[in-house]
């Protein structure tokens, strides 16, 4: 065997720190908790999860290519009070494409204002966060949404079946992860989004349309944000207006948590997808502990904070450090 | 014999797999102007990050005043009066410069007020020794690059200094510019500071510095007086070999006409510029900066839109609408920023080689990567690139190594016409000489080739014919027989009339 040196160690380290901390985190609740790492307990929280993962999914997108999205909470809630609407209306069949056209289009304004106005997109998705909350609003007259006839549609299929005994959300989620890992990773595209979130300038240089790459990351994002949306009201099948508040922090969170760097060119989503289970399993064991369910946002945000701390001084080579 | 300001004693500084600083040993004395010299990679900013407090040496001392002092920090250094003036400017651009050269140690009136009138007297003085047309309550970002590089040097004479570093100051300067530093260094000389001064140029070396120490490959190869010393001799000293400087002699059969510019013009960038580079030549604009030389190439690579005039390809108009367009019909541009432009630093070696032909190196809908790192390895072996292999991030690559994988990525492009700007701007000169020759090669198989230079020696070693342009005009058109520095000179600087060879 070959013997580990401490700088070997610390390279390991500064590269799978995130997977360590997941390791530790989870041996830790295990001990604390006998059910935590049970097979019922664990499939609870990958399908609580999968909605925020799936949102998680397209951010990463966008995160790499150097920007941010913070509009996808209210885009959520969007998304899953129009198809709640248009399920009564024109029936699922339609109601759904017709939701992922809509959820698109908002991504499409968004991918126009950041990528080719080269607007901030931290103001842009701000602002978006608080005018497509309006637009819900504006929409269901600021009611509540329930499906007229819970019992006899097909449509909860995507929240509540399952399918050789996995849950629909969580097959959801994998296969999207699997499919957008793909093309992250193994694609022309994917390779571009890398390089303009790593230097836009140089892209451009490179012959790479900038603008166009931005765009695109912007409608996976939506697209992302429209399957999270469609769970959430087959889950449900009824939903208040504010469904997906505050879900944006939680999203970013989890990127960040999976090491994607918010400067962009950094991250994928595999750890994206680590990113997601830790912050859902942080989340559940705290409840397994028996806090209260309000502290759960404290100490989520201070597990968050060490989180990239260490991250960071992983790749640093230590933990306090004047310079970058 | 006076006793050196500053002396270190067999620094050795190791990293992991590397011995960054093998034994280096050298003293600076006080009103001296000692030249530090290498290749990049050398070792040089290692020891004066050593110097600097930034860096703990595993071994060695440094010695000032008869004392060893031990370098806990930058602030240790600073207050021991070694003063550092960096390449790359650390001011913070909003605030007044006053503000920037007492940063961390404004004067204070009572309850902690910042006492203005104190701060912009004091400014004020030292900015009078520096002879600048600026004051102490100027904004910095207002102020022209060499300006800031003065605040710095400002910044520096606050303390008492004994030593000062500078780390390649002229590499932004005009020549104008270069005089106005010069004259500042010896200033400091007559104070009876030591001066450590690290740069690239040959001709300001041996115009300023009293003696040269030289590294290579992190050891002290000895120190020279500049006076009992030559070019040539130093740069064997540095890469251990001799260098070619001579002028370009060789030439080869041109070919068609592969690009042919007619009377374009581009706002005030520049006017009415008509020229034309054949295959198997290579064409050398030369100029200050500023002279729109860039932004020609960058008009020629979709980047700019030109406001009048022509540009044929192979005899035939075309209009370029974007980078992805210039691509498309066959002209690479390898950019005057490396860095900023031409590379993504934290990406590895061979994505950014490939990086204009992702969408053609596919299997299927994925990318080739087999594809890829053959064509990584043909231009690593070609290019004689130094990298432990193509997933090294291309960040951690010295600047040689980084430019080889710039004009790799727009070689394996095969290009009609290669645009290359400022191809060895901080390089240093074993790979320098490298690249002259790539450039000369590349013609020699038949490829078009336009080269901005900023260096004479440069532009006269890899051209066949010569551009001076000045203020977005051509001024003159030389062939590599004709040309003279001084009628070089004359034309770039608006001096050599109108005449069109």
């Amino acid at each position: 065997m070959a013997t580990l040196t401490k700088q070997k160690i610390g390279g390991i380290l500064a590269r799978q720190g995130i997977l360590i901390a997941f390791a530790i985190f989870m041996i830790a609740f295990t001990l604390a908790s006998a059910k935590f790492l049970s097979v019922d307990n664990v499939f609870s929280v990958v399908r609580s999860s999968a909605i925020l993962g799936v949102m998680a999914l397209g951010v990463t997108f966008v995160v790499i290519s150097g920007n941010l999205d913070l509009s996808v909470g209210s885009m959520m809630s969007f998304s899953t009070i129009v198809v709640l609407d248009l399920h009564d209306k024109i029936g699922p069949a339609l109601a759904i494409p017709a939701m992922f056209a809509m959820t698109l289009c908002l991504g499409a304004i968004i991918g126009f204002l950041v990528g080719y106005l080269r607007l901030n997109s931290l103001i842009v998705t701000l602002g978006m966060l608080s005018a497509i909350h309006g637009l819900t609003l504006t929409y269901s007259g600021g009611q509540n949404m329930d499906i007229a006839d819970k019992e006899g549609t097909w449509f909860s299929v995507f929240g509540q079946g399952s399918a050789l005994g996995i849950p629909v959300p969580i097959l959801i989620f994998v296969g999207l992860a699997a499919f957008l890992g793909v093309v992250l990773a193994r694609t022309p595209f994917g390779r571009k989004v890398y390089a303009v979130g790593g230097n836009g300038t140089a892209a451009t240089f490179s012959g790479i349309r900038r603008a166009r790459i931005v765009f695109q990351c912007y409608l996976i994002s939506s697209a992302c944000v429209a399957t999270a949306g469609l769970i959430q009201a087959s889950r449900s099948l009824g939903s208040q207006n504010t469904v997906g508040q505050g879900l944006e922090l939680e999203v970013l969170a989890a990127v960040i948590l999976g090491g994607a760097s918010l400067l962009g060119g950094s991250g994928t989503i595999f750890k994206t997808v680590i990113g997601v289970l830790i912050l859902g399993f942080i989340q559940n064991g705290l409840l397994l502990l028996g806090l209260q369910f309000y502290v759960q946002f404290v100490v989520t945000w201070v597990i968050i904070i060490l989180a990239v701390w260490l991250d960071i001084a992983a790749k640093r080579g230590k933990l306090l450090s004047p310079i970058a | 014999m006076t006793d050196p300001v500053l002396r270190l004693e067999g620094i050795v500084k190791t990293f992991p797999g590397v011995r960054a600083l093998d034994g280096v040993s050298f003293s600076v004395l006080p009103g001296e102007v000692h030249a530090l010299m290498g290749e990049n990679g050398a070792g040089k900013s290692t020891l004066m990050k050593v110097l600097g407090g930034i860096y703990q040496p595993d071994g060695g001392e440094i010695v000032m005043g008869g004392e060893t002092v031990v370098m806990s920090g930058p602030l240790e250094a600073k207050s021991k009066g070694i003063v550092f003036i960096h390449q790359e400017l650390s001011l913070a651009e909003e605030l007044s410069v006053a503000e920037n050269i007492y940063l961390g140690e404004l004067p204070r009136k009572s309850f902690g007020r910042v006492d203005w009138a104190r701060l912009a007297e004091q400014t004020n003085t030292i900015l009078k020794k520096l002879n600048v047309g600026f004051d102490a309550m100027t904004r910095v970002g207002d102020l022209s690059i060499a300006n800031q590089q003065m605040v710095e040097i400002a910044r520096a004479l606050t303390v008492d200094a004994k030593a000062v570093i500078f780390d390649e100051p002229t590499a932004s300067l005009t020549d104008a510019e270069k005089v106005v530093l010069f004259e500042v260094i010896a200033d400091l000389q007559k104070d009876g500071v030591g001066i450590i001064y690290i740069s690239h140029r040959m001709e300001e070396i041996f115009k300023i510095t009293d003696r040269i120490s030289v590294l290579r490959d992190g050891q002290y190869q000895g120190t020279v007086e500049t006076t009992g010393t030559d070019e040539e001799t130093v740069t064997q000293m540095m890469i251990g070999r001799k260098l070619d400087l001579s002028r370009n002699a060789a030439h080869h059969e041109l070919g068609a006409v592969a690009l042919e510019v007619r009377g374009l013009s581009c706002g005030d960038l520049y006017r009415d510029v008509s020229f034309t580079v054949r295959r198997g030549e290579v064409v050398g604009f030369y100029g200050l900066v500023g002279a729109g030389r860039t932004e020609i190439a960058e008009t020629l690579f979709g980047l700019r839109v030109p406001s009048a005039g022509q540009i044929l390809l192979d005899g035939e108009e075309v209009h370029i609408h974007s980078p992805a367009d210039a691509i498309g019909k066959g002209i690479s541009l390898v950019p005057e920023d490396r860095k900023g432009q031409g590379l993504v630093l934290g990406m590895n070696c061979r994505d950014n080689m490939t990086l204009p032909q992702v969408d053609d190196l596919r299997a299927g809908p994925f990318m080739a990567e087999g594809a890829e790192v053959a064509i990584f390895d043909q231009y690593r072996d070609r290019l004689d690139i130094r990298t432990p292999g193509w997933r090294q991030k291309v960040g951690n690559l010295s600047g040689g190594n980084q430019q080889k994988i710039v004009i790799g990525k727009w070689l394996s492009m095969h290009p009609n016409v290669l645009i290359v700007d400022e191809p060895t701007r901080g390089i240093d000169v074993g790979s320098k000489s490298e690249i002259h020759k790539l450039l000369r090669e590349l013609a020699a198989q038949g490829y078009a080739v336009i080269v901005i230079s900023s260096e004479m020696p440069e532009v006269l070693h890899v051209s066949d014919r010569i551009i001076a342009m000045y203020s977005g005009r051509i001024m003159r058109t030389f062939t590599s027989d004709e040309v003279t520095e001084d009628s070089l000179i004359q034309a770039i600087s608006g001096l050599g009339g109108d005449r069109e060879a």
